[in-house]
């Protein structure tokens, strides 16, 4: 077949200046809108299982559990969408709280011993900030280092010892509510700073620099972002959410320990990454963050409800993990079979996914049903 | 038996709802160089992809030795004998050369362990019958381009390949390699191996190719033996029309001096490079790969900041520690490897043009996306970005489409200094008539440009003066009038003196 004398194309042919429309299925093919159905359905079982799983007063207790994954959370979206990592939060908001407790300890007042705190926590996130985007060493080892050296801190400012009896006007922020709702007042900041850092990262200069940088870090130096300095402001930003995430914990228990939030960093990176990041950066938004941070709690407050060990609740949340970064794999192994012939190994590899969806929710239902039959 | 080795019958393939091969046919015979010519975008790599299994056609057979056949993928294409060598080499860096032939096939001993006298034995034979001489024990990642793709043609023979496809094995080479690669090529088709050679540069077809087969917008235009064509012919035929000035070079009377550079000097790379560039001006840099020209440029842009000499820009000298900082001052350097530097792929179209300039579609840091997207668009389309909307991603647009986003891109910064690192590498002919175009344009409208180039016709055709870099040295400087091939291939291949920096 010969081609027609291709005619001249005019230039306002060649390039429309917007896409035309967005396919009902490309919207659904969004990892968000399968967050939004798993939750859905989470909440739709644990209805049904469970009297008290849409009880105003469990919920609002339960919200306050998250809350401090959920602050560090945010600022962790930013440091993956760069295609970094910040393993020392945990550390952090341990160190932070910690120094609190000990200037309370000696008597200094509590809003200043809070604010040094947090100052604490956010030059702990300068020296992130100056090793990975000035020295530019790699994040996973730099905040591996500081994630040791702020608990380290931390147990030396604590000792074993713990700090307590913070006055009720500080154990507010952990502990009290919004006046006149069943709103805790950590839930109301999250949802503050949530919305806020979603909008810097979807609508600013600052948002789009986040993700050129996660996509191609070297193009995005040539066009004239400035990496570094952007590199130097994340980590800085995650520094004082630590710490306000470690003043709010130490707030809502009443109490510091130097072991506090032990642990915590991981559930941090496993929400962002539920929600659809790319943890190579580039990848990923602020409501599949916030979405799968509500999904997570939701899930495991239900199997609390139900007496189901933490144990297995991290497994349950482990295997959520595993099947959101399948998934992808999944939809494009069913898309190719469409368009091509069928191929044994792509039946064999959906065989498996289906298997392991399967395994996931029989395990799920297997251990709740042991629980139910005990009840 | 059949005639052909390779028959490709009424192939189509869309991605997307987007036909991007029509029905094309294309035979192979065994013994023969058949070039494929077509703009980017015509559908070439897509064409390869199909023959290799990476891609399974929509419609159409492929007849391997006159029996259908069914590639499910790259692998099972290689055991029937098809091997494929890319632009971009895909070398094991850390092992050495005959390692690298026989990766993951390594003979094995009784024991299990790799039988290493027996592997760099097989691998001695093999390049000696290419023809070729290696050290078998070099690390890959310290041998030439050239050499790499040795590698790879003796790892295509060591499976025993009777069909080589090579897609623009030459757009890095220097002259005397591609004459060696040529010299190994006629040796392999003489053997009677069948070769698929894809490349940009036509001179090259005339010289090596017996038969041409031409791709446009996906359809099969024609397939004849290339003594019956001329290069007009093959340029109308990749084009739908004739390219009547390949170089539009307009005479202009530069003006003033906009950027000076005196005795710059980066430790290692480059030293005591002086020049200067008049508003108006072309300044051609040639050279060989690897002479500096690239680190000066990265060095006046901020990337690679020089250690020690001056920058002057307009009579105001200046230290330029950062892109950023160059981009303010007036500069915009379109870097020589679009994957790496000069786009971000997985991002909109839009996003890539605005990245520079984004501060101009912002209210106090917060987006203002029509204001951002209809400044794209303007700037896509008098670049005539070949592209379904602006919100597609750059990636999925072919490799002369996406340099004109990234020319977009650094347009609208209204540089008063460009720097083009090998503007037109890898990109096809009609684009590069349109870049050469928008180049002499620019330069008549008082634009300061420095332009990279590895290909001597683009240096000659296009600048006012001639800069050649041999070494990190300034070897030759030549007003148009003056520079012809032979002083500048002089220049990038004489030696030169030691020297260092103060």
């Amino acid at each position: 077949m010969k081609a027609e004398n291709s005619q001249e194309l005019k230039p306002e042919t060649l390039i429309a200046e917007k896409a035309e429309h967005y396919s009902l299925s490309t919207l659904f093919k969004h990892w968000e809108w399968m967050l939004v159905g798993l939750i859905i359905a989470v909440v739709l079982v644990n209805t049904n299982l469970s009297p008290y799983f849409l009880n105003a007063n469990n919920l609002s207790r339960t919200s306050s559990d998250f809350m401090e994954i959920g602050l560090m959370m945010l600022p962790m979206v930013f440091i993956i969408v760069t295609g970094n990592i910040d393993l020392s939060v945990a550390s952090n908001m341990g160190m932070s709280a910690s120094f609190m407790g000990l200037l309370h300890n000696m008597g200094v007042n509590i809003w200043v011993a809070a604010l040094a705190g947090l100052l604490l926590g956010t030059l702990g996130g300068v020296l992130n900030g100056y090793l990975v985007g000035r020295v530019k060493l790699p994040a996973l080892v730099v905040t591996l280092g500081t994630y040791a050296f702020f608990r380290g801190l931390a147990y030396g400012f604590l000792g074993d010892q713990a700090a307590r009896n913070y006055p009720p006007e500080f154990t507010y922020f952990g502990q009290g509510k919004v006046f006149g709702t069943l709103v805790p007042f950590s839930v109301a900041l999250f949802a503050v700073l949530a919305i806020l850092f979603g909008l810097v990262l979807h609508k600013t200069t600052f948002g789009r620099y986040l993700y050129a940088i996660g996509n191609n870090e070297n193009a995005a130096i040539y066009s004239g972002v400035p990496v570094s300095k952007i590199k130097f402001r994340i980590y800085v930003l995650s520094g004082f959410i630590s710490a306000l995430a470690g003043l709010i914990l130490a707030a809502r228990f009443g109490s510091t320990r130097p072991d506090n939030g032990t642990g915590l960093e991981l559930s941090v990176i496993t929400a962002a990454v539920l929600g659809g990041l790319d943890i190579n950066g580039g990848k990923g938004t602020m409501y599949g963050a916030a979405l799968s941070l509500l999904l997570i709690g939701l899930l495991k407050f239900g199997m609390g409800l139900m007496n189901i060990q933490s144990q297995v609740q991290s497994m349950v949340v482990g295997l959520l993990l595993i099947i959101s970064i399948l998934l992808p794999h999944f939809v494009s192994q069913i898309s190719s079979i469409r368009k091509d012939r069928i191929r044994w190994k792509s039946i064999l590899a959906i065989v498996a996914v289906v298997l392991v969806f399967a395994a996931f929710f029989a395990f799920f239902f297997w251990s709740r049903a042991a629980v139910i039959a005990s009840v | 038996m059949s005639e052909y080795i390779l028959e490709l019958k009424d192939i189509s393939k869309s991605f997307s709802g987007v036909e991007v091969l029509h029905n094309v046919s294309f035979t192979l015979r065994p013994g023969e160089v058949h070039a494929l010519l077509g703009e980017n975008g015509a559908g070439k790599s897509t064409m390869v992809k199909v023959i290799t299994g990476f891609h399974q056609p929509d419609n159409g057979e492929i007849l391997l030795d006159g029996q259908p056949v069914q590639f499910s993928d790259t692998r099972e294409s290689r055991q029937a004998g098809i091997a494929a060598i890319y632009q971009e080499l895909s070398l094991f860096p850390d092992l050495d050369v005959a390692e690298n032939i026989f990766v993951g096939r390594h003979p094995i001993t009784t024991g299990g362990r790799i039988d290493w006298r027996k592997l760099y034995a097989e691998a001695g034979k093999l390049l000696d019958s290419l023809g070729v001489q290696l050290d078998l024990r070099q690390k890959a990642r310290n041998l030439s381009i050239a050499q790499q793709q040795i590698v790879e043609i003796a790892r295509a023979f060591s499976i025993n390949a009777r069909i080589l496809i090579m897609d623009e094995p030459t757009s890095s080479l220097t002259l005397n390699e591609v004459a060696d690669l040529f010299h190994l090529v006629r040796s392999l088709r003489d053997k009677g191996t069948a070769i698929i050679f894809i490349s940009h540069r036509l001179e090259e077809l005339f010289e090596l190719a017996d038969r041409v087969t031409v791709l446009r917008d996906g359809f099969w235009v024609d397939s004849c033996m290339l003594k019956d064509v001329t290069r007009d012919d093959l340029i109308r035929m990749m084009v739908g029309r004739t390219i009547s000035n390949q170089f539009p070079k307009l005479d202009v009377c530069a003006g003033e001096v906009v950027l000076k550079v005196e005795h710059l000097c980066r430790e290692g790379v480059f030293e005591d490079i002086n020049f200067e560039l008049r508003c108006g001006e072309i300044l051609g840099m040639a050279g060989l790969v690897g002479a500096g020209r690239t680190n000066v440029a990265r060095a006046i842009f901020g990337v690679e900041p020089a250690t020690s000499g001056s920058i002057i820009l307009a009579d105001e000298a200046v230290t330029i520690t950062s892109p950023q900082q160059a981009i303010k001052l007036g500069l915009a350097y379109v870097p020589e490897d679009r994957q790496h530097h000069g786009l971000i792929t997985p991002m909109q179209i839009t996003s890539n043009i605005s990245l520079p300039t984004l501060n101009r579609y912002a209210n106090h840091g917060w987006l203002q996306g029509k204001k951002e997207r209809k400044a794209s668009f303007e700037a896509a389309r008098q670049m005539e970005v070949r592209a379904n909307h602006v919100q597609q991603l750059a990636r999925e647009l072919s490799g002369g489409n996406q340099q004109k986003v990234v020319l977009a891109k650094w347009l609208s910064t209204n540089p008063r200094i460009l720097i083009l690192d090998e503007p037109t590498r890898g990109i096809d002919v009609g684009t590069k008539a349109a870049v050469h175009a928008l180049m002499s344009k620019l330069a008549a409208q008082g634009m300061a440009i420095l332009m990279i180039s590895s290909e001597l016709p683009e240096i000659l055709g296009m600048s006012d003066r001639v800069l050649v870099m041999r070494e990190g040295h300034v070897t030759g400087h030549f007003y148009r009038n003056e520079a012809t091939q032979e002083n500048i291939i002089t220049a990038a291949t004489q030696d030169v003196r030691a020297g260092s920096c103060q």
